[in-house]
């Protein structure tokens, strides 16, 4: 081990810990303590001066009273059933939108697709915010949809859309589209057409080799688009902030507010401790099917 | 080959791409209005843009913005590559999973968390919040992103030519210097420029570890657009797109002819 190469591992080890590991267990330890009126806001702060009988003082002042009061104010509880909620559906409603894009993609001839892929990554690199935005005017009451709608005939009053929960699945689906597309798309790109075609010539019809071959083919992309489009959906602060209104409830809203709004920091920490056990799930279940992935490629 | 597209396929790609762009033709189109309602069109008007040059707060914003990011993201180049680099080339260390667990974690952690941790923290160790608290919490997460592009490239290339430059003598930094780093450059760069857009784009982490005298672009725009649709907002919105769309479709052009040369070049060398 020369000096050069520690530092190589120990700058940004230590960069990480400093500014990622720190910072979290501080959330961990604020989410076990109580409010106070006082700078900073909670208690028992930790001493170091005391040393160990400070620390075991520290400890034994931690309490779980955040948590349990968690459970039973139904505001919480409500809000992470519904961004679970709402982060299932708009994946299933994103990949229902994705997937005949992607499969679309796969089928059009080769020199069309980098430029395709172009437009579908464009979007990506565009601000997020933005593209949230430009569906605030599209949605409303007197917006450009219902406006659209009106003078078509379909419908003689305005659709309300803006301020509900509607509004957030379309937000959800319009932004994550591309995180969707992308590895479908990567799935049955490298799907080998012989198998339809055997499929087929075997007396199959289209839907039937459709269904027996080319979706259980594409398994791996859908799995790993379901999951890049669900796991930030559930910590989503923006969409629901902007197009949801105050009727829908999503946690992120629900710690933001806890944090600004009621300066309640403990709870807020406690918030985002539980919204990080739920996620640990399909976190962990990412990883596994990443992992399978990349070694049935090797 | 048997690839035929149908009406099925033709309909259902047209349908998306209409989905993906209208939103932002359709506010591309409402910025050139001359009407103050944003869905009433009252004929053709450069008058938002106008106004946007002449609204100071949002050109300091701009300011800032651009200052985050550009020290931001050229932090978490250099950071993000040296984790690469070790994550990929240093073999066994103490504390090498819950490195690659730290490199990792960002990448899913929700916003709202990482800038709330953050705040946490720079309240606790007495921190001044401003640019300079935006800038470091910016590259904590960008590093990430640029670690796992740059480890991807790292994972692909050949180590032969590395140990060959060692063999013929050179030290391993002037390895890195004249071998592995021209072969990343890409990577890198595209790590830089990854990192270079999550920091224009970020107002949640933003918002929690800024303080009461600097202000960004996306929490000023976030802050106006929370009143309603404007159309100075649209204008910005085009401005911003724009730029983006020149730089991704330029950077596009540039690597297909980078790669037709290298072909060209591969095809001339087989005929020698």
């Amino acid at each position: 081990m020369n000096l050069r190469r520690i530092m190589l591992i120990a700058v940004p080890y230590l960069w990480l810990v400093a500014l990622f590991l720190v910072p979290f267990l501080i959330v961990v330890k604020i989410s076990l303590s109580t409010t106070a009126i006082a700078i900073p806001p909670y208690s028992p702060t930790f001493d170091l001066a005391q040393g160990w009988a400070g620390f075991k003082d520290f400890l034994s002042q931690l309490s779980f009273d955040n948590f349990t009061f968690l459970t039973q104010d139904d505001l919480y509880w409500k809000a992470y059933l519904s961004s679970l909620q709402i982060a299932a559906l708009s994946t299933l409603f994103t990949l229902i939108v994705a997937y005949p894009i992607a499969y679309g993609m796969a089928r059009v001839p080769d020199e069309w697709r980098p430029t395709l892929l172009m437009l579908i990554i464009l979007p990506f690199w565009t601000s997020f915010l933005i593209r949230v935005y430009a569906w605030m005017g599209i949605l409303a009451d007197e917006g450009l949809l219902n406006q659209f709608l009106m003078w078509l005939g379909v419908i003689s009053k305005p659709l309300h859309i803006m301020n509900t929960p509607k509004a957030v699945y379309i937000g959800i689906v319009y932004t994550y589209l591309p995180f969707m597309i992308l590895p479908i798309y990567a799935a049955l790109d490298k799907m080998d057409e012989s198998l339809n075609e055997a499929a087929i010539d075997l007396g199959a019809s289209r839907l039937s080799a459709f269904w027996l071959v080319t979706l259980p083919m594409s398994r791996p992309g859908v799995i790993a688009g379901c999951f890049l489009v669900f796991i930030p959906a559930l910590g989503e602060y923006v969409i629901p902030q902007l197009l949801g209104g105050s009727k829908t409830l999503m946690i992120g809203k629900v710690l933001w507010d806890e944090f600004f709004s009621n300066r309640d920091w403990p709870v807020a920490s406690a918030v985002a401790v539980v919204l990080l056990v739920i996620l640990i799930v399909p976190i962990v279940l990412f990883q596994r099917n990443q992992q399978k992935q990349q070694e049935a490629e090797s | 080959m048997n690839k035929r597209l149908s009406w099925f396929n033709v309909t259902s790609l047209s349908l998306g791409f209409a989905f993906l762009y209208l939103p932002m033709l359709i506010l591309i189109f409402y910025s050139f209005n001359a009407s103050k309602l944003v869905t009433v069109w009252a004929g053709f008007s450069t008058k938002w843009y106008v106004a946007l040059m002449h609204d100071q707060p949002f050109l300091d914003a701009a300011w800032v913005t651009l200052k985050v990011a550009v020290s931001s993201s050229t932090l978490a180049t250099v950071l993000g590559t040296m984790a690469a680099i070790t994550l990929v080339r240093a073999g066994r260390f103490p504390g090498r999973t819950l490195f690659s667990g730290m490199i990792y974690a960002p990448l899913v952690m929700p916003d709202v968390i990482t800038g709330l941790s953050l705040l946490l923290l720079f309240i606790a160790i007495g921190l001044d919040r401003g640019i300079f608290t935006i800038m470091l919490a910016h590259t904590t997460f960008s590093m990430c992103y640029v670690s796992v592009v740059v480890s991807s490239r790292l994972l692909t290339f050949d180590r032969s030519l590395e140990e060959a430059s060692m063999d013929l003598g050179a030290s391993s930094f002037t390895t890195f210097r004249l071998v592995t780093l021209p072969i990343i450059l890409p990577a890198v760069v595209s790590g830089w420029l990854l990192a270079f857009t999550l920091s224009l784009d970020d107002l949640v982490i933003a918002s929690f570890t800024t303080g009461p005298s600097s202000t960004t672009l996306p929490i000023k725009i976030f802050s106006a657009v929370r009143l309603g649709v404007s159309p100075e907002i649209n204008a910005l919105s085009t401005l911003m797109i724009t730029v983006v769309a020149v730089g991704v479709v330029g950077a596009s052009l540039v690597s297909k002819r980078a790669i037709l040369k290298q072909q060209r070049e591969e095809q001339e060398g087989e005929r020698v």
